[in-house]
């Protein structure tokens, strides 16, 4: 493999950005912000460069590598720092540098009046140089480091206000309920080490095939565990929606674009591991369809527009995740739903986030209304970004996921009738909730606060976002032409044999369209017909509470986890405070009772002593008698 | 009598008969001195059951031994013990109540524990034994052969030895050496301090002790003009021995006969 | 007669001497207790010299009266200096070391 060592400056950039901001505190806080997107743009310019080189080499010599130093040395287990950039990995250093560049312009007009847009900026910085180690990491151990990096980034931006309780407690959420996620890609890596004897992507790769499928099993299902927590997937799906606390922007490039997905470039960077073994992959496309479902359930009772697009999230990392599942056939079609979904997703997010701008950071869709006359870009963008997630040929979602439901059907027996029946429905409903948002935010009639004042915001905010339209428009069409992405990233994954097709492309893409359709209508017809109130209706089923209520994941959670946890916790205080503090305190006042105890013997009389040493021989001679006898 | 010690020894039923005269009066000894309320009672005790042990280091044929026990401790080192008795105080008896409760018994019973133990253990020892005796050992006689041994094999031993003795003769001349803080006071001086005191009374020094003829009058208390006893006509040190007669016992005119009876 | 009978002499001495070191308050009592012990020592080592019949017992119990001499000289002058301060021989006034 070659060696560049350029790559380096990919994460030493955005890193340095992070370091020089953290430290110069206020001094930098009248160029922070120029600076950190400074930085950001020349690492998606070195991006750019590698990208150039990568396509002038032959696909077989596309990769890279970059050995920064000597990690851990230590017996057998032998790991170096270095960077791999091979044609997965530049897609995704694209995604970030260039998703990143694009919001740091937003941000720095949407942070403008926060006095700490410097730190902010900072973390930016310091999220994208970790996502770019963890993307550009060579071995389990180096991706590692970027994996906790993104999730202390993350935790540090949605607590950025932390000086509302809730908004640090959502922090708080996320960090743990990622934590989670985190051990078992601790635990992957120690099988990995203990089982392969290498923790490398190219050495586990080829100790593969002579390793046995248990321990291969669970390799990947802790990957697995791995990915769900990053990736907000069922059953660790609670902290997304919380993390919504964070600035808009961080949503935007966190919480839809980048880390979220980290979950997906795991499962497809391990792709050797999950080829071979079923059992884990069979995991991963039931994790991918359940909680492509469960987003889109709960984001059809969201009135909080952002955690409507989380819902929306959720449920396209699960189609990702699914299509990840579905062996060397799928991880092409998951990277492209990533990269399309990227585009609009964040696209989206920065739509919100400007209507949020005009609304005096209200979220509530129900307070909206009739906005499309007040924020025309925000709209038509916002809208391209619509069409994108709805799979609306020829918008990128409809590439991207057609492709994925497509290969879902493809599975083969009933499995791949459930599958694709759950991306068919999934489909339907994103149309539903999505169609929901565009009219309770765009059309109807005002619903507005008083202090409400919509406008178009300024250029700053515009411009990335109509830069993402344009990508959620042309992405897809650009990365199917011809299957590019898919050609793109053959080198990587095993060949796959022709699968029989169960349903006809056309047929596929037609059901989906329906679908689509079906739910546009009902969502029409339930929001458009009819005035909406500004209050969310009580009077409504069960069913509508418990989706309210997320599909009660935060009961469940504390039903099963946080109150035993208490009462565990509790004990232990008690266990703690009888047992352990009694045991010191109890050898403490024993020490000091026997003390005085024995201070009665030291009368400091000579004789005293001297009877001491006259008894101590007469134990001397009666161990010699008991000896000698 | 140190012949005559020797005499005895040689042969298996006088040296029997030496030892069951001189054992047991050597324990009873030893025990008088920890029974006896005078320290000076109990450094008597001591030199008899030295004297003793010497008879028996001679009866062993530790001639040498005997000699040197004699000189050394019943001659040197008791008396020493004397002279410091007599230093701090031979006139004061101990008193033998018990200070620290239960020490006494602990020391006892630690004490029986430890003899019976010991006793046990030298009877199992010497079961069985063949006793060797020195007649080969001593053929060149008893100073010789020690001689021989203390100048060769154990002559590194006697030089640290005479090099401890050195050492605590010197230890003991440093704690012994008293530091004056004060000029002593000259005989002029006293000899002025004496007339320029209170009273002049102290000018013509204290009173000697009682002059009755009928008695050695150390003991006995001058009487001032008045009758009354004088009490610095005695000597302290008698006076806290208790050795100070009344003198009303031998005032004129009603002489007690039964001082006379008592004698 | 056995020779071991010294023996019994001779532990029966160090024991009464031990109980006297504890027993007596008197400081030079004390010294003569512990002399007394030295002493049974010596008696012992020139009866096992005999039964052994070996010199070495005695040039042993030689040693032991050196040492006791020296021990006697530093004893006594350490009661003298503790009887010139504290006007006192015994042992119990001597006791400051358990403050």
């Amino acid at each position: 493999m070659q060696i560049n060592n350029g790559l380096v400056y990919l994460i030493a950039l955005p890193l340095a950005g992070a370091i020089i901001l953290l430290l110069a505190g206020r001094l930098a806080d009248k160029w922070g912000h120029i600076f950190a997107t400074l930085m950001s743009a020349s690492s998606f310019a070195v991006g750019l460069l590698q990208l150039s080189q990568m396509l002038a080499r032959p696909a077989e010599e596309r990769a890279v590598e970059q050995k920064l130093f000597e990690w851990i040395s230590v017996g057998s287990f032998q790991v170096d720092a270095g960077l791999l950039l091979d044609q997965l990995s530049i897609c995704f250093v694209l995604l970030i540098t260039g998703v990143g560049t694009l919001i740091h312009i937003y941000s720095i007009s949407y942070m403008s009046h926060d006095k700490d847009r410097r730190r902010f900026f900072a973390y930016l910085n310091l999220f994208i140089a970790a996502m770019l180690l963890l993307v550009l990491g060579n071995s389990f151990l180096n991706l590692y480091v970027g994996w906790e990096g993104v999730g202390l980034a993350s935790y540090l931006l949605i607590g950025f206000w932390n000086q509302k309780p809730a908004y640090a407690t959502a922090s708080k959420k996320a960090f743990i309920m990622n934590r989670v996620g985190d051990m078992g890609l601790s635990f992957a890596i120690m099988i990995a080490f203990a089982s392969l004897g290498t923790v490398s992507f190219s050495g586990v790769k080829e100790a593969v095939p002579q390793a046995s499928t248990a321990s291969l099993t669970a390799i990947g299902i802790m990957l697995l565990v791995a990915a769900v927590g990053k990736s907000a997937q069922f059953p660790l799906q609670a902290w997304l929606g919380d993390a919504m606390a964070g600035p808009t922007p961080v949503s935007a490039l966190i919480h839809a674009a980048t880390m979220v997905t980290a979950g997906v470039y795991l499962i497809t960077r391990s792709n050797f591991i999950f080829d071979a073994a079923p059992t884990a992959q069979l995991l991963v496309v039931i994790v991918g369809a359940i909680t492509l479902l469960f987003g889109a359930i709960i984001g059809t009772a969201k009135d909080d527009i952002k955690k409507a697009l989380a819902a929306s999230t959720m449920s396209q990392i699960g189609y990702m995740i699914l299509g990840a599942g579905l062996g060397p056939v799928g991880y092409a079609f998951a990277i492209m739903h990533l990269i399309t979904h990227g585009f609009f997703k964040a696209g989206m997010f920065l739509g919100a986030g400007s209507v949020m701008h005009g609304m005096d950071d209200e979220v509530n869709m129900r307070k909206y209304g009739n906005l499309r006359k007040f924020m025309p870009i925000t709209f038509v963008t916002f809208g391209l970004g619509y069409l994108a997630i709805l799979g609306v040929p020829p918008f990128a979602g409809f590439y991207s996921k057609d492709m994925i439901i497509e290969t879902a059907f493809n599975a083969g027996g009933i499995k791949g009738i459930l599958l694709g029946s759950a991306a068919l429905l999934g489909a339907g409903l994103t149309a539903f909730y999505m169609t929901r948002v565009m009219i309770l935010t765009f059309t109807g009639t005002p619903r507005w606060d008083e202090k409400a004042d919509p406008h178009e915001s300024p250029i700053l905010m515009w411009l990335p976002m109509v830069i993402l339209a344009i990508g959620s428009v042309t992405s897809g069409f650009l990365l199917s032409r011809g299957d590019a992405l898919v050609h793109w990233l053959e080198p990587l994954f095993a060949e796959h044999g022709e699968h029989e097709e169960l349903l006809k492309p056309i047929v596929v893409t037609s059901l989906a369209l329906l679908m689509v359709a079906i739910g546009v209508a009902i969502a029409f017809l339930k929001y458009s017909r009819s005035e909406v109130s500004r209050t969310a209706p009580e009077d409504v089923s069960i069913l509508t509470k418990i989706v309210r209520r997320d599909l009660l994941q935060d009961d469940f959670n504390e039903a099963l986890f946080m109150r035993p946890g208490q009462a565990l916790t509790s004990t232990l205080v008690k266990t703690d405070e009888i047992v352990i503090d009694g045991a010191v305190r109890g050898i403490g006042s024993a020490a000091l009772s026997s003390a005085g105890a024995l201070r009665a013997s030291q009368t400091g009389f000579v004789r005293s002593y001297a009877a001491l040493i006259l008894i101590g021989a007469v134990a001397l001679v009666a161990a010699i008698w008991v000896v000698t006898k | 009598m140190i012949d005559l010690a020797i005499s005895v020894g040689q042969t298996g039923t006088p040296e029997a008969v030496m030892f069951w005269i001189l054992g047991p009066m050597a324990v009873l000894s030893a025990l008088g001195m920890l029974l006896v309320k005078k320290a000076v009672h109990s450094a008597i005790l001591l030199a008899w059951v030295m004297i003793i042990l010497a008879i028996f280091y001679i009866a062993q044929d530790a001639v040498f031994l005997g000699i040197v026990q004699v000189v050394v401790y019943t001659g040197a080192v008791m008396m020493l013990f004397l002279f410091i008795l007599m230093l701090v105080g031979v006139d004061s008896s101990d008193s033998l109540t018990e200070t620290i409760p239960g020490l006494r018994a602990i020391a006892i019973t630690a004490a029986v524990g430890f003899g019976g133990l010991m006793v046990s253990l030298i009877a199992r020892a010497s079961i069985g034994r063949e006793m060797v005796g020195l007649t080969v050992a001593n053929l060149d006689g008893n100073v010789q052969s020690i001689a021989k041994k203390l100048f060769s094999t154990y002559v590194w031993p006697f030089e640290v030895v005479s090099a401890l003795l050195i050492t605590a003769a010197l230890g003991a001349m440093v704690l012994a050496h008293h530091q004056r803080t004060i000029l002593r006071p000259t005989q002029r001086e006293q000899a002025i301090n004496r007339f320029r005191s209170g009273s002049l009374a102290s000018a013509a020094g204290l009173p000697g002790p009682g002059v009755f003829a009928r008695h050695n009058a150390v003991d006995v208390p001058a009487l001032l003009p008045d009758g009354s006893a004088a009490p610095s006509s005695i000597s302290a040190t008698l006076k806290a021995r208790g050795d100070v007669i009344d003198s009303r016992k031998f005032e004129l005119g009603e002489v007690d006969t039964s001082v006379e009876e008592e004698k | 007669m056995n020779a071991a009978n010294y023996l019994y002499v001779s532990a029966l001495l160090f024991t009464i001497g031990a109980v006297g070191v504890v027993v007596r308050r008197n400081a030079i009592v004390v010294f003569m207790c512990v002399e007394l012990m030295l002493n049974a020592a010596n008696l012992a080592f020139v009866t096992f010299a005999r039964i052994n019949g070996s010199i070495d017992g005695q040039i042993m119990a030689f040693f032991t009266m050196v040492v006791a001499a020296c021990e006697v000289v530093v004893g006594l002058a350490i009661i003298v200096t503790i009887y010139r301060s504290r006007r006192s021989a015994s042992v119990d006034d001597a006791s400051l070391l358990k403050r």
